[in-house]
């Protein structure tokens, strides 16, 4: 099977997940948030803050993005990004919204 | 590590408390310090002396070194120890307790004493000086009987004591022995304005006037001038100027002269000691101004650290008068003299003189009464000696109108040149503060004091310090802003709390909307602040958004660095049993737990429990009669206690039960900020009741209630609330208390600071006075109660919120294959 050919798997659905909150898949050793916006718009980042490896799926979720719980770092869901003076950016996983139910490539994680 | 030197410093005032700021700056490790101070206290702002005798400050405010700052350098300070030997041979002092130190490096920084003039009577009780603090706490005492007081001497200290008595409701007469007020200061005519300034605010004088005596046999009754007249008074405050305290140095075998005699490198004639401050005297001159003082510091810490290239030169300081409402500013030789010539401005409807003494063409003096805005601009045309002939007919009306444009406020303080002085105490320049500004954004005035020290010390140079800020930052700087809740919001949260209540908004969505926020869904800051106004004002109608809380409140657990778990049960009263050791024990066993902690709020901590873990080891907790002890919250933490008449042979109430019976009444309750309380059996305050946000210190005839007091960032004793005489009433009057503080607080506002805010008196005045107000309180934190006290570990048991606590899923990829 060629690793790069998208292979959406189910991962649960929209309902979930609170709205503005987030919850853990582990995948292959690797923990990812997976992240639900007011608008109900899906992210998934590496659970893992790019300043000193907080858990970001235990964080305020607000304007698309989430702040660490350890130390304010905020973090935008679309791109990893860390926002304002801080530098860094965790890894994004390709999710996506089918009806209710959640999909992420697989492809992504190899 | 190289061995640290022993530094020994003499003293505790601000130029001592200054140089050691450098040092620690210069050299964190080189030297360990031990400080005697004769005042049995911190270092605090002697100028900032006045705003308290007339009322205006307390004595926390003017505190420049807490006793936490000691603490985090390693500095031993011994407070009312007096040091009276030196012994120079074997390098230690005494002090008059008997404590001795060893010292490498010694900084002798006596300061100076008030000069008693020597007539008969001036030992009498109530003749003060106005020195220290315990100087101003003597006068405030003496002023409470609200008679007359003679000050002896029209000087800036005596004008200073003379404006605070009258504050304080004294009748007060000031006798100065030479005609103008100031005289070493000011000329004749800004002495006879600034004379009829303070008789408009009914404070007599008498100059030209010899103290003959001060009259009484054990008390002062009156004081007799030269020419036979006597001004009867109940207190006479000495302000007739101060003497180098030379005498321990004098006794150690230093040169002495007027004080002791250092050379520029503040050195005294002994090598390993060095001398700065008021007690010193370099090439003839003594100093009382804080400008030089400061720059003696600074010198004084280079050489410590090595570095021998500054050197301590006589500059002419500029004086500023701060007696409230008139400002004077006067620099360099005031007096005629047949080769000088001035230039002279007056405004007699706006009270304004000014007076320029030239010399071939150059500024050596000048007198500014009323407007003292052009000070720095004519200083620095001073020190650098500028030639002024071709602007000499426009000079006296300051920097601005040199270009004979329109007054624009801003353009004298852009026009001043970058290392123009602004801030005199600290020597601090125009571009070192516009740098600060831009270089770090900073925006508020709080701000530039901490970066740059300009206006943190005698504050006279405010205003241009914000004129700088305007210059820098434009309109983004508007002084009498309100710093806003967050970046969301222009509002602070005093506006935000009164129209959540004045609009009747029920949620976080209605709050945003009504109030504009500036962002769709605000942010880490605002909404955790909103989620908690909205609780504590609508308990039966808010739902709890638990997606807009911090996540040790969403998940009743602290979350630790590597996104483990503590959980601390609640122990009543910090009492336990076998029974629920042994539980404890289990679970740790059970789930094997890595770490067991006993905490500061007489409690254990279980640390390093899995998040997955967590409903399983609440479970089993819950079956010992555990609940959440709370110790993420927002809101009632620990109640600690001592074992009082259980068990105690001092004790005077019974502090456990009191304590075991608040935890009860109050655990559950949401807070501005964490609430934490004690209570003691007895004044020995075993529980520490008198650092907590509040406490009781059980006594005999009943319950002393404290409250805002501090034991974290900042060290804080408690204010005393009132006795009461039952246990019911001290948990009337303490969940009354914690009520308002629920209702007025700002979000993270802990209990101290919200008391300092709205007055401490404020809060004796609702809750120890007003009986119905207490009442109302009570009555309002029992009823949110209703709402707040269930266990949110066993809910969680019994399934709520489950998803926190469950992974979504768990995808092996080998099987996606």
């Amino acid at each position: 099977m060629n690793a790069n050919l998208p292979a959406w798997v189910q991962i649960g659905h929209l309902s979930d997940i609170p709205r503005q909150g987030a919850r853990c898949i582990s995948a292959g050793g690797v923990r990812i948030g997976i992240f639900r916006t007011a608008d109900d718009e899906i992210h998934a980042l590496e659970d893992k803050c790019p300043h000193r490896q907080g858990p970001l799926s235990q964080g305020i979720i607000h304007d698309g993005c989430v702040t660490c719980p350890l130390h304010n770092w905020v973090i935008s869901l679309r791109s990893g990004e860390a926002q304002g003076a801080d530098e860094g950016s965790v890894k994004t996983y390709p999710v996506r919204l089918d009806g209710e139910t959640i999909l992420l490539d697989l492809g992504s994680l190899r | 590590m190289r061995q640290k030197e022993k530094l020994v410093v003499i003293g505790n005032g601000m130029t001592p408390g200054r140089m050691l700021e450098h040092l620690f700056e210069l050299d964190p490790d080189a030297y360990e310090v031990t400080i005697f101070n004769a005042e049995p206290r911190v270092n605090y702002d002697r100028i900032m002396l006045s705003p308290v005798l007339s009322g205006e400050k307390k004595f926390e405010e003017i505190v420049i070194h807490g006793d936490g700052w000691y603490i985090e350098r390693g500095i031993m300070l011994y407070k009312g120890h007096r040091i009276v030997e030196i012994d120079r041979v074997a390098k230690t002092v005494t002090a008059d307790t008997g404590q001795t130190a060893p010292y490498d490096k010694l900084v002798i920084a006596t300061g100076s004493s008030p000069f008693m003039i020597p007539v008969p009577g001036n030992d009498l009780a109530g003749v003060l000086t106005y020195r220290d603090l315990d100087d101003v706490n003597a006068m405030l005492l003496a002023a409470q009987a609200r008679s007359r007081a003679v000050v002896i001497g029209g000087g800036l200290l005596g004008l200073e004591a003379a404006v605070g008595l009258k504050m304080q409701g004294m009748d007060v007469t000031v006798v100065h022995l030479m005609d103008t007020l100031m005289e070493r200061q000011l000329d004749a005519a800004a002495g006879f304005l600034l004379r009829r300034e303070l008789e408009a605010r009914d404070i007599n004088f008498v100059t030209g006037a010899n103290t003959k005596a001060i009259l009484g046999d054990k008390k002062v009754t009156g004081v007799e001038l030269a020419d036979g007249t006597v001004i009867d008074c109940s207190l006479v405050v000495m302000a007739v100027g101060i003497r180098p305290n030379t005498g321990l140095a004098k006794q150690a075998g230093l040169t002495v002269n007027r004080g002791i005699v250092a050379d520029s490198g503040l050195t005294t004639s002994d090598p390993d000691i060095l001398a700065l401050g008021e007690c010193v005297e370099v090439d003839g001159q003594c100093y009382g101004l804080v400008a030089p003082l400061y720059e003696m510091a600074r010198i004084a810490a280079s050489r410590l650290t090595g570095d021998a290239s500054p050197s301590f030169a006589h500059t002419d300081t500029p004086t500023k008068l701060k007696v409230t409402g008139v400002d004077l500013f006067s620099l360099g030789e005031i007096a005629d003299g047949d080769d000088r010539d001035e230039i002279v401005l007056r405004d007699a409807a706006a009270g304004i003189y000014k007076r320029l003494i030239i010399e071939n063409n150059r500024i050596i003096g000048a007198v500014l009464y009323g407007d003292t805005t052009d000070g720095a601009w004519f200083n620095d045309l001073k020190k650098k000696q500028t030639d002024i002939s071709d602007m000499r007919d426009t000079l006296i009306f300051g920097q601005a109108y040199q270009a004979g444009d329109a007054m624009d406020p801003l353009a004298a303080v852009a026009a001043l040149p970058d290392d123009a002085e602004i801030c005199g105490c600290n020597g601090v320049c125009k571009s070192k503060i516009t740098g600060k500004i831009t270089e770090q954004g900073l925006t508020t005035l709080d701000e530039v004091r901490a970066h740059t020290k300009a206006s943190s010390s005698c504050g006279t140079c405010t205003g241009l310090v914000e004129q700088l800020m305007a210059l820098s930052l434009g309109d983004a700087y508007n002084p009498d802003a309100v710093t806003p809740m967050c970046s969301c919001t222009s509002l602070g949260h005093s506006d935000v709390r009164r129209l959540i209540k004045a609009k009747q908004l029920k949620t976080i969505p209605a709050v945003m909307q009504t109030l504009e926020w500036q962002t769709s869904t605000g942010c880490a800051k605002c909404r955790p602040a909103l989620n908690y106004y909205l609780i504590a004002d609508w308990p039966d109608e808010y739902a709890d958004d638990y997606q807009s809380r911090f996540i040790n409140e969403r998940v009743h657990a602290n979350i630790q660095k590597d996104g483990t778990y503590s959980v601390v049960p609640r122990m009543w009263g910090g009492q336990t049993s076998s029974g629920q050791l042994r539980a404890i024990a289990d679970v740790v066993d059970k789930y094997n737990i890595p770490a067991v902690k006993v905490t500061g709020g007489q409690r254990i901590d279980m640390l390093g429990i899995t998040k997955e873990d967590l409903p399983a080891v609440w479970a089993d907790l819950g079956k010992a009669g555990f609940v959440s002890g709370h110790a993420y919250a927002k809101g009632l933490r620990t109640v600690k206690t001592c074992v009082g008449t259980d068990w105690c042979r001092f004790g005077t109430q019974d502090s456990t039960g009191l304590g075991v019976r608040l935890e009860k009444f109050m655990w559950g309750s949401w807070t501005p900020a964490k609430v934490k309380l004690a209570v003691s059996g007895c004044p020995r305050n075993c529980s520490e009741a008198t650092c907590k946000d509040v406490g009781v210190v059980c006594v005999d005839s009943g319950f002393e209630i404290h409250f805002a007091g501090a034991a974290g960032l900042d060290i804080k004793a408690t204010e005393v609330l009132g006795l009461v005489k039952s246990e019911d009433q001290a948990l009337e009057h303490i969940v009354a208390l914690v009520q308002m503080y629920r209702e007025q607080g700002h979000y993270l506002e802990r209990i101290y600071k919200w008391a300092r805010r709205v007055g401490y008196d404020e809060v004796r005045a609702q809750i120890l006075d007003n009986d119905e107000k207490r009442k109302a309180y009570f009555d309002r934190f029992v009823f949110s109660q209703k709402f707040a006290q269930t266990d949110p570990w066993d809910e969680r048991v019994s399934g709520k919120d489950k998803h926190e606590f469950v992974p979504m899923t768990a995808i092996k990829l080998e099987a996606a294959e």
